[in-house]
């Protein structure tokens, strides 16, 4: 390495396996004085996972780690390790104690004692005061904290950190909960301690942020590493490129000749449909018929979109209409009313009532949309349950199994059965196919088809943008939480490298 | 014979119904008439009757309470002063306000029992709003409760006692003429029955265990969350109101000090003492009605065995500790592994 004196630290070979999977397979990082490196990866790409095996929350199978002025291979076995040697960790949810003042955050656990080992309150408020002004943040040090925006905690986390003389700072996500003058904010401030000769690892999702404030990229896709490069010299369209891999698997394209038919009616249309703070308000159409990718990475707002449109959380302004039809969404039930499904992304917080049998999963939403008094007959049910379990190839032992004793893969086709037995209209499928076998991805991109092909409007999220060239007649393409275009099979072909340049931000037509 | 036997241990009631009985064992050695059932002066009498009989209350605590730990995995610790709020309610009504021991009622019955059953109903929907809507702890929500409804029980009754000596009024709590049965356990048994009916014969049950098992998800399938929610608080507070006239009965008073003293503590060991988690979800109505018997069984028994008022609770904290003991699962895997450890030592001596 030609700029080896300047390296901080050294993660080689680092191996973390958890039951049934390998978080990282051989990872590496290097990070090195007086730089900001960017740490990207689609969930599941072992981000995090390398971050804790470095802080100490988790130990490493195998695999060495080396720092600048410390003797021998490191082995943190918790976070006060870590600390001790100079790495501190700056989380997405500030972990501070709200409720105390600013300068007792600041030196909480290391408060300056007088003669009789009391604290010595105005020796602390006085550093704690000399370091916000060499930091030039602008507080009140007396003030309790969460009289601060989060901007402002973060800030106070990150001042912690320095004073305690952190040699390397991990910053996990720290812009995903600020708005874009927050974000400037920390930003001049990662720059000022970047120039003290601070190494900072910066996780993060956006593009724009990592082509804006950071030297190199290191890039991970599956607990592996995929390359690291500087940032100045990698177009955006290889890094997304390289975030969710080229590599073509085996599958047949499915997709049938008739990819180029004529639209259906006009099923769905919403007019500034908007979230407070997750996503900017948006137009949004589907017809009989049709199969919509959304496409963008994790955090551009995709998931928040169709949440939004299916009203999980009950605070939808715009207006909407269902074949015409003005339509109130308040909660899902009116959603569900109206004709629509929605598998979520999250299968085991949203999706999963794991407790319950697998027919009682099945039959849930057909329920609730029955309402409460007309309970679906037993046998009705039993028979509902039973063709969906031959239908998706469930693999349970019996319909009355309970859910959680299911494996992941089964779990969801036992949700997405409890969608297809309400016969919606308009379905929404955000991931319907992750940690699932290739052989039922397959038989899933097969439904979706025979469903859009009876004329159902569909929404279909994916990681995998070759899934949903697959499948999908267009692609809305979504990043930072905005529309920003779309591609139409009519208009353009569809091929993955149009799709990444769209996410990446270049041109889309 | 071994099969069925094993495949009887697996029952979720198993537990639930050998304590019960282990517990009526005990009596036994005391009294060997204890499980003699005799007709005396035209009703039943005997000490199995008697568990029967004074475990009304506490079963129909037990039902409210289920549900409300099934969805929200918390408690409701109102019940007991509730059902004193109830009593006075309802004794209030019958009696006129200010009268303080009558012998003739103002209102009929059924009158003064509906308004008892509201004050109960309404309470449980204050409580069931503060939770589902409100969103805070079931525990503190109930604490307003708790230490509240007595209160407004001793306002209602211009801070005396009210006796009712008006012989009617006592059937809720006693016997109806000509039925030898006690009033409280026919009670229980409609009560029972109506809450399975609701619960089985509409989706109540599977929505409140999948409220219970996940909020979230249930809300996405369409589900009324907080709906369901509040309606197990307002049937748990009903079921309070309905145990508070039967208590005001027995004594044809109502007592707002005294009236359904501990039984929020009863109502929640009942439910525990079932088989059910307290912390929510899956719920099984029958063991924790079965653990209201065991509670009171423990109660008589100690009676019998001549155990002071004043000592009583500590045997029956030491009772309750080892049936919790049993049935917990860390103990049931020590045994299973105990029982492993002998088969393999038997193979290796044989």
């Amino acid at each position: 390495m030609s700029d080896g004196d300047n390296v901080l630290i050294t993660m080689r070979d680092i191996t973390k396996t958890f039951p049934g999977v390998v978080a990282l397979d051989h990872a590496r990082l290097t990070v090195r004085r007086g730089e900001i490196h960017a740490l990207m990866g689609e969930n599941g790409a072992g981000k995090s996972t390398i971050i804790k095996c470095l802080t100490g929350v988790y130990e490493r199978d195998s695999g060495d780690v080396h720092m600048e002025g410390v003797e021998g291979n490191i082995f943190n076995h918790s976070t006060m390790d870590a600390q001790k040697i100079g790495i501190a960790t700056v989380y997405q949810e500030v972990n501070l104690c709200p409720n105390l003042s600013v300068a007792e955050n600041l030196f909480i656990g290391r408060e300056p004692r007088t003669r009789l080992h009391t604290i010595d309150w105005k020796k602390m408020n006085r550093m704690a005061r000399e370091l916000m002004e060499r930091l030039q943040i602008e507080v009140d040090v007396t003030e309790t904290l969460e009289n601060y925006s989060i901007a402002i905690q973060q800030m106070v986390a990150i001042a912690r950190a320095v004073d305690m003389e952190a040699k390397v700072l991990i910053l996990d996500e720290p812009t995903s909960s600020l708005d874009d003058k927050e974000v400037e904010k920390l930003f001049v401030m990662m720059r000022r301690l970047k120039d003290q000769g601070v190494g900072i690892i910066f996780v993060t999702h956006f593009l724009d942020q990592v082509y804006e404030v950071c030297d190199r990229i290191t890039v991970m896709r599956n607990g592996k590493f995929v390359g690291e490069y500087t940032v100045s010299e990698l177009p955006r369209v290889k890094l997304v490129a390289a975030m969710l891999g080229k590599e073509m698997n085996d599958l047949a394209d499915i997709k049938g000749a008739d990819s180029g038919k004529e639209l259906g009616d006009l099923l769905y249309e919403g007019e500034g449909l908007s979230h407070k703070g997750t996503i900017k308000p948006f137009d949004f159409t589907i017809h009989k018929g049709e199969v919509v990718g959304l496409a963008g990475l994790l955090g551009s707002g995709r998931s928040e979109l169709v949440r939004c449109i299916y009203g999980v959380d009950n605070s939808q302004t715009g207006s909407s209409r269902m074949e015409g039809k003005p339509l109130k969404i308040k909660a899902p039930i009116d959603s569900i009313k109206a004709g629509m499904g929605y598998l979520p992304d999250d299968r085991k917080a949203d999706g999963c009532i794991g407790g319950l049998s697998v027919r009682e999963n099945i039959i849930i939403a057909l329920q609730a949309r029955n309402g409460l008094f007309k309970r679906i007959p037993m046998a009705k049910q039993i028979e509902i349950a039973d063709r969906y379990i031959d239908l998706l190839q469930i693999k349970t032992a019996s319909r009355e199994t309970l859910l959680s004793q299911l494996s992941g893969g089964n779990q969801q086709k036992v949700i997405l059965a409890r969608w297809l037995a309400t016969d919606p209209k308009f379905l929404i499928l955000d991931e319907p196919t992750r940690g699932i076998d290739i052989g039922t991805k397959t038989e899933i991109q097969k439904l979706v088809l025979q469903l859009a092909d009876r004329g159902m409007g569909i929404v279909f999220i994916s990681s995998e943008i070759e899934e949903m060239l697959r499948t999908c007649s267009k692609m809305l393409i979504m990043r930072d939480g905005a529309n920003v275009g779309h591609l139409d099979a009519k208009d353009i072909e569809l091929t993955q490298e149009n799709v990444m340049g769209a996410i990446a931000g270049g041109e889309t037509k | 014979m071994k099969e069925t036997w094993s495949k009887l241990r697996k029952q979720p009631l198993f537990m639930p119904i050998l304590m019960l009985i282990l517990v009526l064992l005990i009596n036994l050695f005391k009294d060997p008439g204890f499980f003699s059932i005799a007709v005396k002066n035209g009703v039943l009498y005997g000490r199995l009757i008697d568990v029967l009989n004074r475990g009304s209350e506490i079963a129909i605590l037990a039902v409210g309470q289920t549900l409300v730990i099934a969805v929200s995995a918390g408690t409701d610790i109102s019940v007991g002063s509730v059902m004193a709020l109830a009593a006075s309610g309802g004794c209030m009504v019958l009696a006129g306000y200010g009268n303080t021991s009558v012998t003739g009622i103002v209102a009929p019955i059924a009158v003064g029992v509906i308004v008892g059953l509201l004050f109960g109903l309404g309470s449980g929907c204050i409580n069931g709003l503060m939770v589902s809507k409100l969103k805070i702890q079931p525990m503190v929500a109930t604490l307003i409760f708790f230490t509240a409804a007595r209160a407004i029980g001793l306002l209602l009754c211009n801070n005396q006692i009210i006796y009712i000596r008006y012989e009617p009024y006592k059937y809720l709590g006693n016997f109806l003429p000509h039925v030898p049965i006690p009033t409280p356990i026919l009670v229980t048994i409609l009560i029972i029955i109506i809450a399975q009916l609701v619960l089985k014969r509409t989706s109540l049950e599977m929505y409140i265990q999948s409220v219970g098992i996940n909020n979230r998800a249930s809300r996405i399938c369409g589900i009324n969350s907080d709906m369901i929610c509040f309606i197990c608080y307002a049937i748990c507070g009903l079921c309070a109101g309905a145990a508070g006239m039967i208590a005001s009965s027995r004594i044809y008073s109502a007592d707002s000090n005294n009236i359904g003293l501990n039984y929020e503590m009863y109502s929640i060991l009942a439910v525990a003492l079932g088989g059910n988690s307290l912390a929510g979800g899956k719920f099984n109505m029958a063991g924790s009605i079965v653990g209201a018997y065991t509670i009171q069984a423990i109660m008589t028994t100690l009676l019998a065995l001549g155990v002071s008022t004043d000592q009583s609770p500590v045997f029956m904290a030491i009772l309750v500790i080892l049936i919790v003991v049993i049935q917990s699962p860390v103990f049931k895997k020590w045994m299973e592994e105990r029982r492993v450890r002998r088969a393999e030592a038997g193979k290796e001596a044989a």
